[in-house]
């Protein structure tokens, strides 16, 4: 029973990555229509800006001209990172999908994974290929809840990225930015007929969708401080996965949907062998998508006609 | 038909554009082949004094491209190299065999359309041969580059003729790798995954077609996978089922220990020489080019426009989608099985999303239903990743860049929605053809 606990607390931490970065693909795809190949890299590029920023108040604080807590710099971090995260998405938006808005929906796609491939190779570049180590903001501690292990930051890994994700929902459903992204999912033709400019609001879109990979780059980063430039691709690919999965026009639906495959991965390494985790996690996705074809909260839709 | 006399208006009515382009226009293919067969010839015999004559250590392997980029002061060397050993020849003996190669032409094209292709496709693959047959790297990027062919031919069936978003292909082709290589591992060489050899070594390569087909079968086995669910939906969500079918099939592999696990097969018997890789492209092109301009491939256009209406059209849309997706992967199988014996290993990780990105990126470059879009994308995606290795990092920054240009400007790619048509490639070129002259 612990141990399915113990379980049940990993998957949050796990899926909550997983949902965060499928908020992004599901923001750009429900209201745009494309997928954002470039997401998972964004996903990477946030994580090493984090680490940028982290080192550098680190350094400045070690170094005696502003002394902060550790606490105050992971929150600069995040703050910051959101910030230029959200820039580099926006730019993104700019020079690869905007030529492209009415292109075949599969040019875009393409873009998006050229574009993806660049930031690798850039942050190649400009990093290195050696793996970089993110500074440890926080003391680890640890509570023992009748066997459950529970660490801090798990704690806030899993309460931060809800946080977000309320703090998304409402925004999407009260705002009037909100309401004008919730109208341009319904028609981006007729939309922009009544003063909605489709540009800024695909340009808030691709922000608030990389804020939000940047805050799961940097939660990711804060669990396994180990980074790479090729971390983004996996990610990105699974995220994409859990994005669908929720359906079209759904947002917390991409949100449960990234639970469930936190889920569906950890227990499934937990009941079977964990080599075979990718093969049982993904047949499952394939019977739900085959009995239930328009995913979870997505509106159904078929191509024959109904007469 | 009439026989062709090439006749020249007079020289000085005509505007200079016209008289420099003009013969270009009016040299048949046969003349290029040719001339191409003349510049290799002279590579062969002239090619390293010449080279050492400019001032290169060795013979430029790729047009002396990779020279430029690595060492840029050995520039006017390699150019020289190209244009005396390549262009001259290729455009002298071109222009000049002009008018005979017309008249060859129309004769082989009067013994028959298929004997003159034939015959175009030996001539063709004689220059291929004699140029990979300079150095070792050459006959690799030209075998890989025919096999990249077959793979982007084969995907843009599905993601250019049908219109969907497939992500499967790397699982098709990893299927029809490990089909072809149990084969041949099984049957004709001594393994450690499979024990003692059943047959003779002789027999490997005579029966390794049959290797071929059967992973090409089983690949088509597992696009019924996700040729059932496609009756059901379209669009982004079979793209997560094809992609999923991608995890699934990679994953599988991992954990079949019988097939060598993560770590994959090696020592595949050398059976994937270049005149077998080219034969079974030029086979596959072709069948895959009947296949496109045959009814069931028109059905997959109108599917792809209008399902509805394609289906209110008498178009049976479960049959030609099953047949399509069976189709492409039964060649995406194929070039699998070439893949792995051109390798000569393979592991599950060959086959991930990476090389779906690559696969892509040249189905889309090149341009969506198309047979000569595909030709085109992959040999010059795959030319420009040879060339540009010099550049290293900025190799990753360049290719991504340009495809986003192409993706911008030609939203569809290079040459999208041509067809192939052998016989009008191969027919005599003068301008008197179409009539009006005595």
């Amino acid at each position: 029973m612990t141990y399915f606990l113990q379980n049940v607390v990993n998957a949050l931490q796990w899926g909550s990555f997983y949902a965060l970065i499928a908020l992004g693909y599901s923001m750009v795809y429900s209201i745009l229509m494309l997928f954002n190949f470039a997401h998972g890299d964004i996903f990477m590029v946030g994580a090493y800006i984090g680490f940028g920023v982290a080192t550098l108040l680190v350094a400045l604080s070690a170094g005696g001209a502003v002394v902060l807590p550790g606490w105050l710099i992971l929150v600069l971090t995040l703050l910051i990172s959101m910030f230029l995260t959200a820039l580099l998405g926006m730019l993104v938006e700019r020079v690869g999908y905007r030529p492209l808005r009415d292109a075949p929906r599969a040019s875009a796609a393409i873009t998006g994974l050229m574009i993806g491939i660049i930031l690798e190779t850039g942050n190649l570049w400009l990093v290195g290929a050696r793996r970089v180590s993110f500074p440890s903001l926080i003391p680890t501690a640890t509570y023992d809840l009748g066997g459950v292990i529970l660490t801090n930051k798990k704690i806030m890994i899993v309460l931060v990225a809800l946080a977000f994700m309320l703090a998304l929902h409402f925004f999407v459903r009260r705002s009037k930015w909100g309401m004008a992204m919730r109208a341009m999912a319904v028609d981006y033709v007729v939309v922009p007929l009544m003063g909605v400019s489709i540009n800024a609001v695909a340009r808030l879109t691709f922000a608030i969708g990389s804020a939000l990979a940047a805050v799961a780059g940097i939660l990711f980063s804060i669990a396994y401080p180990v980074l790479d430039p090729y971390m983004g691709i996996v990610f990105g690919w699974k995220a994409f996965v859990a994005a669908i999965l929720g359906g079209r026009g759904s947002i917390m639906g991409a949100a449960l949907a990234g639970f469930l495959l936190g889920f569906i991965e950890i227990f499934v390494a937990m009941a079977f062998p964990s080599t075979l985790r990718d093969l049982i996690a993904y047949s499952i996705i394939m019977i739900i998508l085959v009995f239930r074809p328009h995913g979870f909260f997505g509106e159904p839709y078929s191509t024959k006609l109904r007469l | 038909m009439r026989a062709i006399s090439p006749i020249t208006p007079p020289a000085g009515k005509r505007p200079l554009r016209c008289r420099i382009f003009d013969p270009f226009r009016e040299t048949p293919l046969l003349a290029w082949l040719f001339g191409a067969g003349l510049a290799v010839l002279l590579e062969h015999l002239l090619g390293e004094s010449f080279a050492a004559l400019v001032g290169l250590a060795k013979v430029p392997v790729l047009f002396g491209l990779m020279i430029i980029l690595s060492k840029p002061l050995l520039f006017p060397g390699a150019l020289l190299y190209v244009a005396v050993i390549y262009l001259l020849p290729l455009v002298t003996v071109a222009l000049l065999l002009a008018r005979p190669a017309n008249t060859a032409a129309a004769a082989l094209l009067r013994l028959g359309p298929a004997v003159s292709v034939l015959f175009h496709l030996a001539l063709f693959y004689a220059v291929l041969h004699f140029w990979a047959e300079i150095s070792g790297y050459r006959e690799m990027t030209v075998k890989f580059t025919l096999i990249a062919v077959l793979l982007t031919l084969s995907l843009n069936l599905i993601n250019g003729y049908m219109g969907e978003f497939s992500c499967s292909h790397p699982g098709f082709m990893a299927l029809g790798a490990y089909g072809a290589s149990i084969f041949s591992l099984s049957l004709f060489v001594n393994d450690p995954l499979f024990g003692k050899a059943l047959l003779p070594a002789f027999l490997g390569p005579w029966l390794f077609p049959l290797g071929l087909v059967g992973g090409g079968l089983l690949a088509a086995l597992g696009a019924l996978l996700i040729a059932i669910p496609s009756f059901k939906t379209r669009g982004d969500y079979l793209a997560i089922i094809s992609l999923a079918f991608l995890f699934i099939v990679k994953s599988l592999l991992e954990n079949l220990p019988f097939v060598g696990g993560p770590r994959g097969m090696g020592s595949q018997p050398d059976y994937a020489s270049l005149p077998v890789v080219f034969a079974w492209t030029a086979m596959g092109v072709w069948i895959m080019n009947n296949y496109v301009r045959s009814t069931l491939g028109r059905s997959l256009n109108a599917i792809r426009d209008d399902e509805a209406a394609a289906e209110a059209m008498s178009v049976n849309t479960r049959h030609t989608k099953m047949t399509a997706f069976m189709f492409a992967a039964f060649w995406a199988g194929v070039a699998g099985g070439l893949f792995a014996h051109m390798m000569r290993f393979i592991n599950p990780a060959t086959f991930g999303v990476q090389r779906l990105a690559e696969m892509l990126a040249m189905v889309y470059f090149g341009g969506l239903n198309s047979v000569y879009g595909s030709i085109v994308g992959a040999v010059s995606l795959n030319l420009l990743g040879e060339v540009l290795r010099p550049l290293e990092l900025f190799k990753w920054i360049f290719i991504p860049l340009l495809l986003i240009l192409v993706m911008i400007f030609r939203p569809t790619g290079l040459l999208a929605f041509r067809d192939f048509d052998a016989v009008r490639l191969v027919q005599p070129r003068s301008r008197d053809r179409q009539g009006g002259a005595p």
